[in-house]
């Protein structure tokens, strides 16, 4: 127990433990979250109608984002997998740090259900016992595994890192099958995000068979490329060293999930525009626009440029070998990602409504600054599982050398 | 986050509670599931929300708690060829159930779109022309016409006086299926099927997610964006608790079928108002009721019936 105690204290003690570019960084994360602090006060006080969502489109850049860092938390497991499935030496170095960037992932995709809800407050209405818990909404399976998920990544991060503070070797009996079930889970976690919206024929733009597969491959391509860049960070402001060997292998995944994401959407738009039936209003919309009304077009073709950019310079490969041009590849696959998978997908499915009426949909200032609020908050968040993280890896951060952190 | 959430909930509460039905609000606030309430708590539910409308309209206003009666399955019937598009049915349902009627996007919410559709003709000039330009064998030049289009309608329409000599008229709104795609993804099950038919919604239990609006493949579905604008005097005060009682900021609504009215034995709003008698109601489970003998007589649809929704709203023409 006065373990437990020293390894808060001394984790605690070693985060705040920081030069003037860390406390800038995180003040400025902290200004962001104090918007979308008072951003959450105004949207449940005056209701939604502070946000550009209306009964016609009624899901906008929260759920847009929802849907995307369930990618990204499923994206960790690209570290995960080859470091205990192929026991791939330069990952299994970092894969705790996967687990930190899934943790913050889930955190943040909780932040925006809750900015989505119209009633945040009646949350507990979904918790049993208070609640009722409902087994025949995808809602309801989309929020189990997303908690699973959490508590899964919490435990096995935190046990690795505490065994690695204390000098205890890792108990594997129960170790490695957690590890084992938290890979399978990643998948099931933007799966049944898939299914939560590829469930509803009412919305044709989405009531397809090939939401699953594609949601896993640009979470696949997305989630690694956040990776590879806050890899490079670590490199070049940390004493911890990641492998070229495991930021290539990330670069390989990204490369051919990208590649793969790419087809299926072309897919999508071969078979979709071919017969032009009014089911393809929506894809129709986000391409050319329908009825005059084109807000979504140029988010799509900078998506596909962006895209299809990032890929050519995937496969070239004084690009992908280059550590300073990486970066820039990864940046196109990630916000080409965003919009493609966010406000790309989410928003046209709404266009036509139902009974065909065609309206679209603006985010507010208050939204914007609700989703920079909530990315700021998984920096902070990320920063401080990160650093601790690296501080133990480094040992840094070690039972017994209270010394170090006492200076 | 989570005490964080119900925190900020609660302050969202707290600012509101500073007079006499702060106790109502707090009891509301952390009471069951209407489903699974006792006759009792239901009774307490029904005293507290008459007190707390009551002292807000300043009027005596009443909440009906009347359950489903045995043998009844309501049914409805609606004759496209009769409707003039007057849109009394939407006016008359505004002001039965206590729908909000403000003035900015989002403020004006109606449960029936009656949706416009053009005519359309088919014309001699536009054989030549069509896709590929010229050849017209693809595609017809006559192809773009909007005959018997359903799915492009307009319900924002002005005419100076209808029925339109170019248009036709389709009314809409919740078809109240036997198998709703609404209530299937209701992480809460507040939204759920009544003995008697109607799907009806617990308003106080809504947590405003809008998958069911999601799921609607008829778009019946409103969200509340902002505390409903509903003027004190235009107020109905005879409610129902699952029907038209005021309902509150960020929780979803829709049309239940008046349960406050055929509950009682009485008629929809719309279907008492309409001057050309299109709209039919009546007990499906009953062979003399007057749906029963549409259903028996006439040619009948359903909307959308590909989805196996199975509404218990049919069209007929005759």
């Amino acid at each position: 127990m006065q373990k437990l105690f020293r390894f808060a204290t001394d984790y605690v003690g070693y985060i705040l433990k920081g030069g003037v570019r860390f406390y800038a960084w995180m003040g400025t994360l902290a200004l962001f979250i104090v918007g979308m602090l008072y951003v959450f006060y105004l949207q449940n006080t005056e209701g939604l109608i502070v946000t550009g969502m209306t009964s016609q489109i009624h899901e906008g850049l929260y759920f847009s984002n929802l849907v995307f860092l369930v990618g990204v938390a499923a994206g960790a497991v690209t570290i995960v997998f080859p470091a205990y499935v192929y026991h791939h030496e330069g990952m299994h170095k970092v894969s705790v740090l996967g687990e930190m960037l899934a943790i913050t992932a889930v955190i943040m995709v909780m932040m925006f259900v809750f900015a989505h809800m119209g009633r945040p407050d009646r949350l507990w209405h979904m918790i049993p016992p208070w609640g009722i818990y409902s087994l025949s909404s995808m809602l309801g399976w989309d929020v189990l595994v997303l908690t699973g998920y959490l508590i899964l990544n919490f435990v096995c991060g935190f046990y690795y890192l505490w065994c690695k503070y204390t000098g205890n070797p890792i108990n594997k009996k129960w170790f490695i099958p957690l590890v084992f079930i938290a890979i399978v889970w990643a998948l099931s976690i933007h799966t049944v995000t898939a299914f939560l919206i590829a469930t509803m024929p009412a919305r044709p733009m989405w009531a397809h068979t090939v939401m699953p597969i594609r949601f896993i491959a640009t979470a696949f391509a997305a989630g690694p490329s956040l990776i590879i860049i806050i890899f490079l960070i670590i490199r070049k402001t940390t004493r911890f060293w990641i492998d070229d060997s495991a930021i290539k292998l990330l670069t390989t995944i990204v490369t051919w999930c990208l590649g793969i994401a790419l087809f299926l959407t072309l897919s999508e738009v071969v078979i979709e525009l071919y017969a032009r039936t009014e089911h393809a209003n929506g894809l129709y919309y986000l391409m050319f626009g329908l009825h005059g009304l084109t807000g979504l077009v140029p988010w799509f073709w900078s998506a596909v440029v962006l895209m299809i950019g990032a890929f050519i310079l995937f496969l070239t490969p004084s690009v992908r070998n280059n550590m300073t041009l990486l970066p820039i590849a990864c940046a196109m696959a990630f916000a080409g990602i965003w919009i493609e998978k966010g406000m790309g997908l989410i928003v046209p499915g709404f266009i036509p409504t139902p009974i065909g009426e065609v309206t679209e949909y603006y985010p507010t200032f208050v939204e914007w600054l609700m989703t920079l609020g909530i990315w700021a908050f998984g920096f902070f968040v990320l920063t401080i599982l990160l650093k601790g993280a690296i501080g133990i890896l480094l040992g840094d951060i070690k039972f017994g050398a209270q010394a170090a952190t006492a200076k | 986050m989570l005490s964080l959430s119900s925190l900020m909930g609660t302050a969202a509460l707290m600012t509101h509670s500073d007079d006499a039905h702060a106790a109502a609000e707090w009891g509301e606030h952390f009471q069951k599931n209407y489903r699974l309430m006792t006759e009792q708590e239901k009774i307490e539910a029904r005293d507290r929300l008459q007190r707390r409308y009551s002292a807000e309209y300043g009027k005596p206003v009443s909440v009906d708690i009347t359950g489903a009666q045995p043998g009844v399955l309501m049914g409805y019937a609606l004759n496209i060829r009769k409707c003039i598009g007057c849109r009394r049915c939407v006016h008359a349902c505004v002001a039965e159930n206590n729908q909000s009627r403000g003035t900015r996007p989002g403020e004006k919410i109606e449960w029936i779109q009656v949706l416009r559709m053009e005519r359309g003709k088919f014309e001699k000039e536009k054989m030549e022309h069509g896709y590929p330009e010229g050849l017209g064998i693809q595609v017809g030049g006559n192809a773009y016409t909007p005959a018997g289009q359903v799915l492009e309608g307009q319900f924002r329409y002005t005419p100076e006086a209808v029925p339109e000599k170019d248009a036709t008229y389709m009314p809409i709104a919740c078809m109240q299926c036997e198998k709703p795609p609404c209530v299937k993804v209701c992480p809460v099950r507040t939204t759920y099927r009544e003995g008697d038919g109607p799907v009806v919604i617990d308003y106080n239990w809504c947590i405003g997610c809008r998958m069911c609006m999601g799921a609607c493949p008829y778009w019946a579905r409103r969200i509340n964006v902002t505390t409903p604008v509903l003027p004190k005097e235009a107020m109905n005060p005879v409610t129902h608790y699952l029907g038209n009682r005021p309902r509150m900021r960020g929780v979803v609504e829709k049309c239940h079928w008046c349960l406050q009215r055929t509950r009682q034995g009485r008629y929809p709003a719309c279907v008492e108002v309409c001057p050309v008698g299109a709209r039919k109601f009546g007990n499906l489970l009953d062979p003399e009721s007057e749906v029963s003998k549409v259903l028996e007589r006439k040619n009948v649809f359903r909307l959308k019936a590909e989805l196996n929704t199975f509404p218990k709203f049919f069209y007929f023409y005759d």
